[in-house]
């Protein structure tokens, strides 16, 4: 690339998609026709919410939440004489300071993005982007300079651990599958990527694709195997779009196919669309599910390494801990084994997201602090509010309060705090959430996500949620708690998969750092954070100045009153919509809810 | 219909493996899966009809009744959750008269909640036939829906 060459980045990840980038793209190209800058899309930057999001390289100009009638301006800069566009720089959400150019936010410059590293910055779509950065090298690597021994055993030195959240040494789960007999053996990528509140997966996928299909290639190669699957969730059209577009190029290459690269190797990988649910993330219910059966997962043993896919021999490891092979095979074990903690090596990508000034991806070295990922990185809590807790690892993790801030990111450490890594999940919760409506939450989706196979996880769940919809609906009673405690215990040591075996972790960690919130919903009949409606009442007060905003607006009447006057609510008539709440003008802010026993009585 | 589905299975080899793709294609035609279409895959498979329709039945994905003309898919992701997606979910109900998840009458409306989008980043936010709206408020809301309306609901 000539020195003063430009080239602009597009994001076309999903969340930048659906701000309309396609649109600014097109638009781009049309202004800039004939000139020799450059205009290419690329998958996920990770700042989403800041999207859509246009990149100057080689400078590294950084233009956030850009309009189509800004494209003449960014235009302009690129062949004219102007600076750039200084209204589309990212503003710091604590300075409020517009910051020209992505290496400077704090957001990117506090990350470090190995797995990450291409998102964003080549076109998912072209293999060639992949070829000019490198790709494939690692593959070359492996096919004529390796053994699979070799390669086996550099994936056990680098110490990289499944990035799907079980943290199994991926190096040990390739040898087993090496060893295993039998001469069809299969490669699967886990790509259900289920939790709600993770799109680390979809990102990779969508910008980055090629480095997943050479991690297969390179594990395939590595335990002997003849075919893969990706099994991607039917929720992510443009991942699986990408990835066929990818499987395709690579196949025209040579990379993928028969005779691999021309060294006599022979694998291919087909996609599988998963079909809504959740439990298929558990190793032996995605096999089922490939096979054609309800997605139920099995006991263990036999692990899939030695029956798998069709009663194969069978790797299946997360998207993550594919893109991590290349890594480890290009720069060596040793440099990989150097970055993290002594037990977690390498980075961990977290989706952050929830109630946070930056939410996004982020890639982050193990062993480094929520407080660092979430204020230095995170940019803290939205609007001043105050920080209550932060959930990791899903409807499988556990909500951490302020005292854990501190606390490493690593497998070991979030596990013993009482969550875990999961497969990436990271979601801020604030003073406005309830930890009691946030367990009931994730009861509610594990409930339904339960296949129903294990009384344990089957009834279990139901029954927890029961307790948790009383106390939040305010039937909460005395020994609920010591109820809830007991159930938890028991589904977590009898489930068959990890999905009953994690599914009580929710209501475990808020019953350990948040018990009195679950005292104030059934003893007090408050709910402190006044989110449950059943436990709260709206009520206007008398510094209201008759405006009838919020008279006009409730759906339901409930609100009398005449002008210049203060308002009054019904009780009886209101259903709790929160409306008057959010249309009473901030200046005058005379609607109060409250909660608790006293309230209700003078309510 | 008959036919479409003797046409989707042509495309297939008949394997057990085959099911769940083949759901999928018959529900991407025909928006939902009739009941006699997986009769029709289970002696295309060669599997008993009780398991097609256990397959059929164990995944979210599947639908056995028509959809409406336009499909709107909630997310109740967790960070959807935590910034507002039940007031969302409520607007959206309430707009097209339904009192929750399900098919309006006049087969107008499909509102569904899904586990999570992975537009997490853009909490809340919903799909309206595919296309992702973020960063929702009711009002915002109220705005998208009275857009789809004025198109005719197509």
């Amino acid at each position: 690339m000539a020195a003063n060459k430009r080239t602009v980045l597009i994001c076309r990840g999903t969340g930048c998609e659906s701000a309309k980038s396609p649109v600014i793209q097109a638009a781009l190209e049309t202004e800039l026709q004939g000139s020799d800058v450059e205009v290419k899309f690329t998958g996920c930057h990770g700042m989403c919410q800041q999207g859509p999001i246009v990149i100057i390289e080689p400078e590294g100009t950084f233009y956030a939440q850009v309009r189509p009638d800004d494209v003449p301006k960014i235009a302009e800069s690129l062949i004219g004489e102007g600076g750039p566009v200084e209204k589309l720089f990212y503003k710091d959400p604590v300075t409020n300071e517009g910051i020209p150019t992505y290496h400077d936010i704090p957001f990117y410059s506090k990350q470090k993005r190995l797995v990450l590293q291409n998102c964003g910055h080549i076109n998912p779509e072209d293999i060639e982007d992949y070829f000019a950065i490198g790709g494939y090298k690692a593959l070359k690597k492996a096919l004529f300079d390796l053994k699979p021994d070799d390669i086996i055993k550099a994936v056990i030195d680098s110490g990289l651990r499944g990035r799907g959240g079980g943290g199994f040494p991926t190096g040990l789960k390739w040898k087993f599958t090496q060893q295993a007999s039998g001469d069809v053996k299969y490669v699967l990528c886990n790509a259900d990527e289920g939790d709600p509140g993770a799109f680390m997966d979809r990102s990779v996928l969508e910008g980055d694709p090629h480095a997943v299909l050479e991690g297969m290639i390179i594990a395939a190669f590595a335990v002997g195997a003849q075919r893969g699957y990706i099994y991607c969730r039917a929720e992510y059209p443009l991942a699986i779009k990408r990835l066929h577009i990818a499987i395709e190029q690579a196949r025209e290459k040579g990379c993928l196919g028969s005779n691999i690269l021309g060294s006599g190797f022979d694998f291919d990988i087909e996609i599988f669309q998963g079909a809504g649910a959740f439990v298929c993330g558990e190793e032996t219910a995605l096999i089922a599910s490939i096979e054609g059966h309800r997605g139920m997962p099995r006991s263990r043993p036999p692990y899939p390494a030695i029956s798998g896919l069709y009663g194969k021999p069978t790797v299946l490891n997360n998207v993550k801990t594919y893109a991590n092979i290349h890594l480890i095979i290009n720069h060596g074990a040793e440099w990989f084994a150097s970055i993290g903690t002594e037990k977690s090596k390498g980075t961990a990508i977290f989706a952050l997201t929830g109630k946070i000034a930056n939410s996004g991806l982020v890639e982050v070295p193990m062993g480094i602090t929520l407080r660092e990922i979430i204020y230095d990185i995170g940019g803290g809590v939205l609007e001043k509010k105050e920080f209550k807790a932060v959930q990791t690892g899903g409807p499988s993790g556990g909500c951490l309060p302020a005292s854990f801030l501190d606390t490493p990111v690593d497998y070991d450490s979030l596990i013993e705090a009482g969550s875990m890594m999961g497969s990436g999940g990271m979601v801020v919760m604030d003073e406005d959430t309830c930890m009691v409506d946030v367990a009931r939450y994730f009861l509610d989706f594990t409930e339904k996500e339960s296949c129903g196979k294990c009384v344990p996880c089957r009834l279990g769940t139901r029954q927890m949620l029961t307790i948790l919809e009383d106390i939040v609906e305010g039937r909460g009673k005395p020994g609920d708690i010591e109820l809830l405690e007991d159930l938890a215990l028991g589904v977590k040591a009898g489930s068959l998969c990890g999905l009953g075996q994690t599914a009580p972790n929710p209501v475990l960690t808020t019953l350990r750092y948040f018990q009195e919130e679950y005292e104030a919903h059934i003893f007090d009949q408050a709910c402190p954070a006044k989110q449950c409606k059943a436990l709260i009442s709206y009520h206007i007060l008398d510094s209201c100045v008759g405006c009838g905003l919020c008279l006009r607006n409730c759906s339901i009447n409930a609100i009398t009153g005449e002008p210049k006057k203060q308002h009054w609510i019904d009780q009886d008539l209101c259903i709790k919509c929160g409306v008057c709440y959010e249309v009473c003008p901030p200046k005058v802010f005379s609607v109060e809810i409250r909660t608790g026993k006293t309230e209700k009585a003078t309510a | 219909m008959e036919e479409s589905v003797q046409a989707i299975l042509s495309r297939f080899e008949g394997k057990r493996d085959e099911i769940i793709p083949i759901l999928q294609a018959v529900q991407d035609t025909l928006s939902y899966i009739p009941e006699d279409s997986m009769s029709a895959i289970a002696r295309f498979t060669g599997v008993p009809a009780s398991q097609v329709y256990g397959v059929a039945t164990f995944y979210a994905q599947f639908r056995f009744t028509p959809t409406g003309k336009n499909t709107i898919m909630v997310c109740r992701g967790t960070a959807c959750h935590v910034r507002g997606a039940p007031a969302i979910l409520e607007e959206i109900t309430s707009h097209v008269g339904l009192e929750t998840e399900g098919t309006t009458e006049d087969l107008a409306y499909t509102v569904e909640t899904v586990a999570c989008i992975g537009c997490c980043a853009l909490a809340p936010c919903i799909t309206i036939n595919e296309e992702v709206h973020g960063n929702l408020t009711k009002k915002k809301v109220r705005k998208i829906l009275k857009e789809v309306n004025k198109n005719g609901g197509e």
